[in-house]
């Protein structure tokens, strides 16, 4: 066994509570501990995707227990994109909070953030349908204690709102697992493929109720309509920092949909066939377009990069509602673009609102002002979908894909639709935001001690610290979208063949169940 | 006894969802916790009910034996929704204590706070 495989849960594990225990009074070595765990992690996860690119899917049995009796972990090519892109957001993200100082202002976010990669890496590597349960909630319990972070009364309230949500989504995911557990006899994701293709038709009602109720459990995570209504107020009133690192989480969803819905309730299985499509194939489409509305109908920056990451997951499950072998390609490739994307945006509109709140109006023009404008510039390019950033060739490939379903004409005319009020949306707010603020004539809170040049805007004189660290960590995500749109070609070659991997799923089943190769 | 053990389920799960759909965060946590009770209820009966059945094998005799796993994922469930419990009830006592109300509905609150100042 390739003990590599646990790392990425075992590091953060330790980190944790080593940063509570051991240096909770010393901000900064947790900073160095912190960016050091994420560092390794990153390089782990290099390591890993390396791996796995080759097409083999490694397994991890933990305690040496063989499947389906222990757990394992799985790596494959999915896993391993998913591990990749997690710890690349996680070091810009720990990066930027700890150059704008967001660490600093409560308890613990260092150990929080650790808890938090070891639920998502988690969570991506596992094999079993109860651990994915138990490592949800270990993502989820990290997260309600960031979503806080650093307290005051609306983020309090909309924490509890926030919990209260994911609660009820955890309830529903352990009666999803009851039922599919009492049909089947296994929690085992590979060796519950085997049973449920093994299921004779006429005893499936109680499987497809399963089936239902955990989609609507990957729905509730990934903000689907109409279960997405804790995202837009959780995220806008959460650290924007750590909003940034959710991106993420809404992608745990979508992978929670791509997993169980290619594997254990594949295309072919005669039980729960077009079940999933049907269902989420609307769904997207309306997730799409109320995202999109509502960037257009933001009054404020948190907000709006919401629902741009709402309209952006609208893409994404459209992509994966088709089940094509070329779709799901497709929603690979935007997963990684639209949480790149929307990491980046979280991060500008953060530097927004520390230096002028983040009230989508005109007020005097803050510090570092250009900079902050060119990186909104380049993030509200890469989420609306306009060339040349990495986008465009996202919502190129789902629309390719989407050509030969039924329903293609809708597929594109929400698609673009929706492309164009994000467009108009982002536009607005940066023009708002950035232009406006230097003419005086739009100005509505001027200062009265120190009056507006209409010809000449004001000297803008550097915040009075103002560090470089956050800006390059949303340099280093903007890199990110780029090599990502330079390197479309090799990227659509892995997706693709990740894509094949996940529609041939007795490779998996295989490696799992020790099953000797045919 | 299948009648009274479904009967509980569906009556601890009726009642969670009624005290969630209300307006303040206590009944709503409270809620929480029976929907939770109903939860685990229901996966302890998904290895099937069984009265006088130890959850082990016996390799000498031939006696009844009941399903161990969900055994092991109800207690899973217990400690988790356990943690959970206290989490939100934290939370919502720091954002009571903070906003001075507990409607658990963001945007009235927002707006009453506006009309006070």
């Amino acid at each position: 066994m390739n003990h590599l495989l646990i790392a990425p849960v075992v590091l953060p594990a330790i980190v944790a509570p080593f940063t509570i225990m051991v240096l909770r009074h010393h901000l900064s070595l947790q900073r160095i501990f912190s960016l050091a765990s994420t560092l390794v992690l990153l390089a782990i996860t290099i390591v890993l995707a390396v791996q796995a690119a080759d097409g083999t899917v490694q397994v991890y049995e933990l305690g040496n227990w063989p499947a389906p009796f222990g757990i394992v972990l799985v790596l494959d090519r999915l896993s391993a994109l998913m591990l990749l892109l997690t710890s690349g957001l996680a070091l810009a993200v720990v990066l930027y909070a700890i150059g704008s100082g967001w660490d600093a202002r409560g308890h613990h976010f260092h150990a929080l953030m650790q808890f938090q990669l070891m639920g998502i890496l988690g969570a991506f590597l596992t094999g079993d349908a109860f651990n994915l349960f138990v490592f949800f909630e270990v993502l989820l319990i990290a997260s309600y204690g960031l979503m806080i972070h650093g307290g005051g009364t609306k983020r309090l309230q909309a924490g509890v709102q926030y919990v209260v949500y994911n609660l009820l989504g955890s309830s529903l995911f352990l009666l999803a697992l009851g039922t599919i557990y009492s049909v089947t006899g296994t929690l085992n994701m590979a060796d519950l493929a085997v049973r449920v293709a093994e299921l004779s038709p006429d005893d499936t009602a109680l499987l497809r109720v399963g089936a239902i109720m955990l989609l609507l459990v990957f729905a509730i995570k990934a903000a689907v309509l109409p279960l997405h209504f804790w995202l837009p107020a959780s995220y806008a009133n959460a650290p924007l920092p750590v909003a940034a690192l959710f991106a993420i989480m809404t992608k745990v969803g979508a992978y929670g949909i791509l997993r169980v819905y290619t594997l254990v309730f594949g295309p072919d299985v005669a039980a729960t066939a077009g079940l999933v499509g049907d269902w989420l194939l609307p769904a997207a489409m309306l997730t799409l377009a109320v995202g999109a509305i509502g960037v257009l109908g933001s009054r404020e920056i948190g907000r709006l990069v919401a629902f741009g990451a709402i309209a952006s997951m609208g893409t994404l499950l459209i992509a994966v509602a088709l089940f094509t072998p070329q779709s799901i390609a497709a929603a690979l490739y935007y997963t990684v673009h639209s949480t790149l994307a929307a990491g980046l945006l979280f991060l500008v509109a953060d530097l927004v609102m520390e230096r002028r709140g983040g009230a989508i109006i005109a007020q005097r023009p803050m510090a570092q002002a250009g900079l902050i404008a060119a990186l909104f510039f380049a993030g509200a390019i890469a989420m609306a979908g306009m060339p040349p950033l990495s986008g465009f060739v996202g919502k190129l490939l789902v629309m390719d894909a989407a050509r030969d379903n039924d329903l293609v004409w809708w597929i594109w005319a929400v698609i673009l639709a929706g492309s164009l009020i994000t467009i108009i949306g982002l536009a607005r707010a940066g023009s708002e935001i950035f232009w406006k603020s230097h003419d005086a004539s739009h100005i509505r809170e001027a200062e009265p001690e120190r009056p507006v040049d209409d010809s000449q805007p004001p000297p803008e004189e550097p915040a009075p610290n103002a560090p470089m660290l956050p800006f390059i960590a949303c340099f280093g995500l903007l890199a990110g979208l780029v090599l990502l749109t330079v390197f479309a070609g090799p990227m659509m070659d892995y997706t693709n063949a990740t894509a094949a991997q996940l529609f041939d799923p007795n490779l998996y089943i295989d490696a799992v169940l020790r099953r000797a190769e045919p | 006894m299948e009648i009274l053990f479904a009967s509980a389920v569906g009556i601890l799960t009726a009642a969670g969802i009624y005290l969630i759909l209300r307006k303040r965060t206590f009944p709503v946590i409270l809620g929480l916790s029976l929907l939770t009770y109903g939860v685990n209820l229901f996966l302890f009966a998904t290895g099937r009910l069984m009265v006088n059945a130890p959850p082990v094998l016996n390799k000498y005799a031939e006696v009844p034996y009941t399903d161990p796993l969900p055994q092991a994922l109800v207690l899973t469930a217990i400690v988790i929704s356990f943690g959970m419990t206290a989490v939100v009830v934290m939370i919502a006592l720091g954002a009571y204590l903070s906003a001075k109300d507990d409607q658990i509905d963001m945007i009235e609150n927002t707006e009453r706070a506006g009309d006070d100042a």
